[in-house]
């Protein structure tokens, strides 16, 4: 199945929406979402990164699974109507609608400790993405049926990670722009877990993290 | 160099143990046409484990070879490619399913194939998690050792056919004390039709040194900065 970018705007209305919220740069946001509700991800100024995971709310075990994803679709990026499964093969949630382009499910979060690699030693004090993961669970009434071990290989929504006929790995800025979108239908009880990147050290989003906006319509 | 230990994985086999600091771990694909799905979990915290996504953009690749350093989700080098024949081995491409295998392979069971029946990554994978107080929750990304998958500019991914030629070999040195969980079985994107049926030798080899001038080490800056967080996990437990 080709992956390329598959455009599909939205009909959903921001007045219909039960639910709807701003996650500023550096936040998180954990949300059971129940059987068909869909939720909208946007991107309010561009070039951001919102790291996404998925878990089975019934059954947390059984988190997002970035590898039986791209295998079953035999394309690594994600679009409208790629499918999302658990490590069971379980399926979580489908795209539905998205206007940015392609979406990263290779290039992880960052965390303190990979900063400490990536960048240099002294960047490991700056907030990152994995200790949002971590507080969300420790804030969240059912975060103790998680733990650090559940934190898989997370989407990475309006980012643009390359892999090079050569097998090179890149970030690249880009494909996503003020105002893209994606949407998510859940195909069970999915719980979702955002970490809205702080990243000051990458220069995707131009060293400027900026909020996302999530909004949840019922079907 | 002598083995201190070694074993042979049949097709379909698997295996799991921890092997100290220092050691060398070496596979050989003793005919054409392997794969071998690798798992590693820190053995003293098994809540820290080889993370993919951190290996790969640490070091700008999609693809391990020899100089590579698998990293962990604590920013710790697990293990490095100390030598591969190959240039290329896969990280992306998961492992076999139950599903899979039987709809690609056609269903096989231990009632009527006895040893013969297919076994599929998942379910080797599994047991060996279990055996080792783990669980099918700690499942995440493997390496794909002897495997090539190439994606073109589009995302798509392509089974490269033909890589791995008969003696093959992969050295592993270990960085920390590990836990390894191999499983012997095919690649899930490997086009063929008949299941691969190919033993892989396992060899412990003793122990090396890391020198300063040690090539994985240098290879690149952020590998250094790996190997530092590792030596310091250690220095502050000696
Ligand atoms: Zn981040």
């Amino acid at each position: 199945m080709l992956k390329a970018f598959h455009r599909v705007e939205s009909t959903r209305k921001p007045e219909a929406a039960v639910y709807d919220q701003v996650i500023p740069a550096g936040e998180g946001w954990m949300y059971a979402l129940q059987p068909g509700q869909v939720l909208r991800i946007v991107d309010l100024e561009g070039n951001q990164a919102a790291d996404t995971l998925l878990y089975d709310a019934n059954n947390p075990e059984d988190h997002y699974s970035a590898v039986r994803t791209i295998n079953s679709q035999s394309n690594i990026y994600l679009t409208t109507g790629s499918t999302l499964l658990a490590e069971s093969g379980k399926e979580l949630a489908s795209i539905v609608a998205d206007t940015c382009g392609r979406h990263d499910t290779l290039g992880g979060s960052c965390s303190s400790q990979s900063n400490t690699i990536r960048y240099a030693h002294e960047k490991g004090h700056m907030h990152n993405c994995r200790d949002t993961f971590m507080l969300e669970l420790a804030k969240h009434p059912e975060g103790h049926r998680y733990a650090k071990r559940d934190l898989s290989p997370n989407i990475n929504f309006f980012m643009n990670v390359p892999v090079t006929p050569e097998g090179g790995l890149t970030f690249e800025d880009g494909v996503s722009g003020p105002g893209c979108y994606v949407e998510l239908q859940s195909s069970c009880h999915a719980m979702v877990l955002i970490s809205n990147c702080p990243q000051l050290n990458n220069p995707c989003n131009a060293y400027n993290p900026t909020p996302v906006h999530v909004l949840i319509w019922n079907e | 160099m002598n083995a201190i230990w070694s074993e042979t994985m049949h097709p379909g086999g698997k295996w799991s143990g921890i092997v100290g600091r220092g050691k060398l771990i070496r596979l050989t694909a003793l005919e054409a046409g392997a794969n071998v799905s690798m798992l590693m979990y820190h053995a003293r915290d098994l809540s820290e484990r080889y993370n993919m996504p951190d290996t790969l953009k640490a070091q700008h690749t999609a693809h391990l070879t020899r100089g590579n350093v698998l990293m962990s989700d604590n920013g710790r080098a697990l293990a490095s490619i100390l030598h591969d024949d190959l240039g290329w081995h896969d990280p992306l491409g998961g492992y076999t399913t139950r599903a899979g295998t039987d709809s690609k392979y056609g269903v096989s069971c231990y009632q009527e194939s006895r040893n013969g029946w297919l076994r599929s990554g998942q379910e080797n994978l599994a047991v060996e998690l279990v055996r080792n107080g783990l669980g099918e929750r700690d499942i995440s990304p493997v390496v794909n050792w002897f495997s090539k998958v190439v994606c073109d500019e589009e995302g798509n991914m392509r089974f490269a056919d033909n890589h791995c030629a008969a003696g093959t070999t992969v050295t592993l040195r270990l960085e920390m004390d590990v836990l390894l969980i191999f499983s012997n079985t095919p690649h899930p994107l490997d086009p063929q039709g008949d299941y691969p049926s190919v033993p892989v030798k396992i060899e412990v080899l003793p122990a090396v040194q890391v020198d300063a001038g040690d090539y994985c080490v240098n290879f690149r800056p952020e590998n250094r900065r790996a190997f530092d967080n590792t030596w310091t996990y250690y220095a502050l437990q000696n």
